[in-house]
């Protein structure tokens, strides 16, 4: 059985790593293995992850890169193994929704609420500043300053996507971020700003976890590949 | 930064919860509807006879009310299972419980208090008398928040599965007989010269009972049918 080790796979591209500081691990995860109905999807999977790292996971659709991303983000259970968040396991660490941003497949927008309104209601419940100004901030990072008041209904998906990574511009430490694939339905535009994100968070010595195509990441981004075909249980 | 308060969570769900019900006004007010229509047909149906209005309406406004609660409630959490919602509010670090209990008391405002504003207004259709139609108002105040903490659960239970709809009304129904026995007892007793102070005092204890217990089940049920 192959057992994955993520430090163990680094991509093709220049490598900036010196640029950044490493330390403990913000993110441990071990032994992981996830089920999805009688079907074991993966297994044994080991995962750290530390400032100032971004880690791309891939594998084959239906691999379970989502289903991981849920795992280390707390939201599910594990079949085996454990995630922790410095020392603690995740579901029950008190400083989850401080120190950790999930960004699921699904923009988590209503059709019936304003971009702005939308926006507003994500950054609240998540405890980060939202007020009118923030907010407005957040949009025109985005290039969605125009659409502020535009119903999520009448946007497209890319819109959508841009509304929806909009929560990370007011990020201002060094959280862990789990996307999962943040670049879907983006164009190029969208895809340099998102990378130029990444590349800020890194530098701060946050730490990313992102699902999605290699191609779209920039050069400078020092990303390491978790391939889930090699976890695949037996 | 720091996690979200827990008022400020109640806060911001229940506050969009009535924003998109004024945005979707024809849903909003499907139940209301169906109440207004289901209670105006029953004197049409049986008969102009005073009597027998005033003996069966207890039970026809209580049963009414009880199906148009279950009408949206299915759609409780649908929703926002479905769009990613649900995975963001579970990453809060607020208390699920309360954002269970915040749903629950944004369902109520919107479903059971314009039942218990409208119900005495139909209740002149049945010929009740000014103190029935106080207590029905009163019972209706005290019962249709439980319906709304019973539906929370039972949407919760079957989340995500296939014909969740009728599940959740199979689910709920049996659990809301008690509320309905008690809710139409009292009406029952006012106009039988009783005192309907016992069937207050019982639904007052299965409100405080779901008040307590059901947000937590709910919150469970949600945590199981997001992994």
């Amino acid at each position: 059985m192959t057992r994955a080790v993520l430090s163990a796979v680094p991509t093709s591209r220049p490598s900036v790593e010196s640029t950044f500081t490493f330390s403990e691990p913000h993110l441990a995860a071990r032994g992981l293995a996830c089920r999805r109905g009688t079907q074991l999807l993966f297994e044994k999977v080991d995962l750290a992850l530390r400032p100032g790292e971004l880690v791309w996971l891939r594998g084959r659709n239906g691999r379970g890169k989502t289903s991981l991303l849920r795992l280390v983000a707390g939201i599910s259970t594990p079949e085996a193994g454990e995630v922790l968040l410095d020392g603690t396991p995740i579901a029950a660490s008190d400083e989850r929704s401080r120190r950790v941003v999930y960004l699921g497949h699904q923009h988590a927008l209503k059709d019936d609420l304003t971009s702005a309104e939308a926006l507003e209601f994500l950054l609240r419940i998540h405890g980060r500043p939202s007020d009118r100004a923030s907010v407005l901030a957040a949009l025109e990072h985005w290039g969605m300053l125009a659409h502020a008041n535009a119903w999520v209904r009448r946007l497209s998906q890319g819109q959508r996507r841009r509304v929806a990574l909009a929560r990370l511009v007011g990020e201002t430490h060094a959280s862990l971020w789990l996307l999962d694939e943040p670049f879907d339905a983006l164009d190029t535009d969208g895809v340099q700003r998102l990378n130029a994100l990444l590349l800020q968070h890194l530098q701060r010595g946050g730490s990313v976890l992102l699902t999605g195509h290699q191609a779209t990441l920039a050069p400078a981004l020092p990303a390491r590949e978790l391939d889930l075909d090699d976890c695949a249980a037996a | 930064m720091s996690a979200t308060a827990s008022p400020s969570l109640f806060g911001a769900l229940f506050v969009r919860d009535l924003r998109l019900a004024l945005r979707r006004r024809t849903e909003a007010l499907l139940p209301i509807g169906f109440f207004v229509v289901a209670v105006a047909l029953f004197p049409l149906g049986v008969g102009p006879e005073p009597q027998t209005l005033r003996q069966i309406a207890p039970g026809v406004i209580w049963v009414c009310a009880l199906l148009a609660a279950m009408l949206s409630v299915s759609q409780l959490y649908s929703s926002d299972h479905a769009d990613g919602t649900l995975e963001q509010l579970l990453m809060t670090g607020g208390s699920t419980t309360l954002i269970a209990a915040a749903r629950a008391a944004a369902h109520w405002t919107l479903t059971g208090l314009p039942l218990v504003v409208a119900a005495p207004l139909f209740g002149l259709l049945f010929d009740l008398s000014a103190t029935a139609l106080r207590v029905l108002a009163l019972t209706l105040l005290l019962g249709t928040p439980v319906l709304s903490l019973l539906g929370s659960l039972g949407a919760a239970l079957t989340l995500g599965l296939r014909s969740a709809s009728v599940l959740v009304i199979l689910i709920v129904l049996p659990l809301s007989i008690p509320v309905l026995i008690f809710g139409s007892g009292a009406v029952a007793a006012v106009d039988a010269g009783q005192a309907a102070g016992p069937h207050l005092s019982l639904l007052g204890a299965l409100l405080i009972v779901t008040a307590l217990g059901v947000p937590p089940a709910t919150a469970a049920a949600l945590r199981i049918s997001t992994e």
